[in-house]
């Protein structure tokens, strides 16, 4: 066993609004730039609907993800050679218009019109070639609200054994708001498509990056993310995706996503997990046995053998006692109310998603519920969101969890009812659902009151580890010829002296002669 | 120093200087410039398939064709007969050379016609296309005085060029040689050892750094941090 500290987020579904703020945010700090106007490392989708990029849940046609070849992990899109046979013109990679086509107006025309009878208009512009657009035919949320006719939106892959005609009828609707981005997976596939390895998962926190300087632009990572979180920068001819805006994180800070959150739906937390496991829970025989695959990965941070030996493999002490109170791992193993989206891709995503509860109070009033067996909830298959379409989503298609954390939802959202509007709280009701009082306060704790410090426990992270002598940078950034960090008094070199002890990795070519740092010539 | 000393003794070794120790260079400073600067994201999907594959293939084999053709001794340890050795040059270089051609010729199309494609150029792309056809369309040129030479059975050119080149790779170059070759043979030359002189000022660097390794390496990367005393 090699335990592993993991950056993780889950987000509730029950409380987004779908106002973009995360999107907004995410798009105005990391990729309001030229060559990704078009990539959003952070969206939020309306379900159902075929999403951004269109139809990314179709594997059949994207070939993302991972499946089993004869009980051995492959990755969908082909092995190694099949791999290096599409470098000159991958066969699965999406083009500009499976995104949309980014645009702006053009403003300057408002200002600028000579005097008219008509009131000048902005015509759409394209920000790849600058030159007027037709018309906006799609774009990273064409579908908000349910926007467009169902038709269209019933390709949603999640329909899957879902009779779907039935939810085109304006009664039986339904709708709710699902924020996507990069999932750090433990089992990553961009990471494993990379040929020039290029995109690592961080050993300290597990976030997975692009090295923008290893990065060759062969794109195998773009097709082989089944979610499309990875994005190609036409500008600078690389791969760019979500950095769990680790810069923020290592201070100790929510991403910048989590923290714009008006909804608080977003907690950030730490996991700890066996890392010598991952390839075993990734290969489960079944896809419904994913979920629990992944789950069984989940290492009790409040069990001292596991303190012990995370310890002893390096995770520091301020992480271990982060991974006691994090917030995901009350969500997803002490109550299991959150789960991984697409546990069949078979890449372990580190985002959970508590399921979206439908209306069911008003419902509950009118009667228009029916009860399940036990006479106290309403039969969690006769909600509005179909349990089967969820199950989809969240579970590989397994119903059973996910019918078991609605009704933990429904039970916890009942007894506090009944306790705000004077009424008598029932046990039986909690008892039936698994809960006990307590386990309902702290529930309705964090997912109703979700207080920022309970929303976000992040340690910060450890740069005494990874720096012989913190003050190496020291007259080391001074303005020189050339790409050397030098400090300003040498004289131009061929091949300049990077600064010292830094994370990047040396010069590539370690070999060649450089001066000495604090040579002066 | 006459034109053919010049052209033929310095300007290859210019050539390949400026190849390697500019390669060295941009890829010791200027990694995040090294790249293949795909325009795959942004469409013409069917001209970009057909296009880049014929156009790879093409040229690969034909940059094998000569190098093993013209540089080593393979073909005389294999005893093939100097006539039979260039029939083979010929057509092999024949076929790909065409293959590359439409295949380059699709790229160069879609480069100029996706307003895409175009807006996302650097004027390098477009201009180290133009010149790897030309170069292309010269070295298919020379068969008009090859294949007339091999059915007559002549076959000194070849063997004086090849001469020339193992000449220049061993450092004992023989521009001389040169004098008396049809201009088109040494117009490819030139042409070809530009090639050399810009390339690592272009996105053809990213030749460099092709991923053979990815066959053998762990599919799963994880980096830790430099720890104390690393």
């Amino acid at each position: 066993m090699k335990i592993r500290a993991q950056f993780a987020l889950a987000f509730n579904l029950d409380k987004c609004i779908g106002c973009h703020t995360c999107s907004v945010t995410c798009k105005n700090v990391w990729s309001n730039r030229r060559g990704v106007e078009y990539a959003w490392f952070n969206n939020v989708e309306s379900k159902p609907g075929i999403g951004y990029p269109k139809e990314w849940e179709r594997q059949d046609k994207w070939r993302g993800g991972w499946v089993l070849d004869h009980g051995r992990l492959t990755l969908r899109q082909g092995g190694r050679v099949r791999e290096l046979a599409g470098l000159f013109a991958n066969p699965r990679m999406p083009e500009i218009t499976d995104y949309y086509e980014p645009f702006t107006f053009d403003y300057d025309h408002l200002v600028n019109a000579p005097l008219s009878e008509a009131a000048p208009t902005a015509r759409p512009l394209s920000q790849i070639d600058g030159q007027t657009m037709d018309k906006v035919t799609w774009g990273p949320n064409w579908e908000d609200d349910l926007a467009g006719p169902f038709a269209a939106r019933s390709q949603d892959a999640n329909f899957a054994d879902v009779e779907r005609a039935i939810y085109a009828d304006f009664a039986h609707t339904f709708h709710f708001y699902l924020p996507r981005m990069c999932n750090h997976c433990l089992n990553p596939a961009c990471v494993a498509a990379c040929p020039s390895g290029a995109l690592y998962k961080r050993e300290e926190d597990g976030l997975v990056l692009v090295d923008q300087d290893r990065c060759r632009g062969w794109r195998m990572c773009v097709s082989a993310c089944p979610y499309k979180k990875v994005y190609f920068n036409w500008e600078s001819g690389k791969s760019e995706k979500c950095l769990g805006c680790y810069p923020r994180v290592e201070s100790g800070l929510p991403t910048v996503c989590s923290e714009s959150c008006v909804g608080r739906i977003r907690y950030n937390g730490i996991m700890l997990y066996d890392a010598d496991a991952v390839a075993r829970a990734a290969s489960a025989p079944h896809e419904k046995d994913l979920y629990q695959a992944h789950l069984d990965l989940f290492l009790d941070p409040h069990d001292p053998a596991v303190v012990a030996q995370a310890r002893g493999d390096g995770v520091p002490d301020s992480w271990i006692e982060a991974a006691q109170h994090s917030p995901i791992y009350k969500l997803a193993v002490v109550w299991r109310v959150a789960f991984p989206m697409h546990a069949e891709f078979r890449t372990l995503p580190m985002v959970w998603y508590v399921p979206p509860l439908s209306p069911v109070q008003s419902a509950m009033e009118q009667g228009r519920l029916p009860l399940g067996a036990d006479g106290l909830f309403p039969d969690v298959s006769a909600l509005r969101i179909p349990l089967r379409y969820l199950a989809n989503l969240l579970a590989a298609g397994e119903e059973a969890p996910i019918a078991a954390a609605l009704k933990k939802l429904i039970a916890m959202r009942q007894w506090q009812r009944a306790r705000h509007i004077g009424t008598t709280q029932d046990p039986a009701i909690l008892a039936s659902a698994g809960l006990d009082a307590a386990q309902a306060e702290e529930m309705y704790r964090y997912l109703a009151i979700a207080d920022y410090a309970d929303r976000f426990v992040i340690p910060t992270s450890h740069q005494e580890l990874s720096r012989e002598d913190p003050r190496a940078f020291q007259g080391m950034n001074g303005l020189h010829f050339g790409n050397d960090a030098g400090d300003g008094t040498r004289a131009p070199d061929l091949f300049p002296r990077r600064r010292a002890p830094s994370a990047e990795p040396e010069f590539p070519l370690a070999w060649l002669p450089r001066r000495k740092t604090g040579d002066s010539s | 120093m006459n034109v053919n000393l010049l052209l033929f003794g310095v300007y290859p070794y210019i050539a390949g200087t400026v190849f390697l120790v500019g390669s060295l260079m941009r890829y010791d400073r200027e990694q995040y410039t090294w790249t293949s600067y795909s325009t795959q994201l942004l469409g013409s999907r069917r001209s970009l398939t057909w296009g880049s594959n014929l156009w790879h293939v093409g040229v690969l084999f034909i940059f094998l064709g000569h190098f093993v053709g013209l540089l080593t001794p393979a073909f005389q340890w294999l005893h093939v007969p100097p006539v039979a050795h260039q029939w083979i040059a010929a057509s092999a270089g024949v076929t790909f050379g065409l293959l590359a051609l439409i295949g380059g010729l699709m790229l160069l199309a879609r480069r100029l016609s996706n307003s895409h494609v175009r807006a996302a150029s650097h004027p390098t792309d477009l201009f180290i296309l133009l010149w790897l056809l030309a170069t292309l369309g010269l070295g298919l040129a020379t068969q008009v005085v090859t294949v007339p030479n091999l059915l007559a059975g002549h076959v000194a050119d070849m063997e004086i060029l090849s001469r020339y080149l193992k000449g220049i790779v061993a450092l004992q170059p023989h521009p001389e040689l040169l004098a008396h070759i049809p201009w088109i043979y040494r117009l490819h030359l030139l042409f070809g050892m530009t090639l050399f002189l810009v390339f690592p000022f272009t996105r053809l660097v990213h030749i460099w750094t092709v991923p053979v390794n990815y066959l053998w390496r762990a599919y799963q990367l994880v980096r830790t941090r430099p720890g104390i005393g690393e």
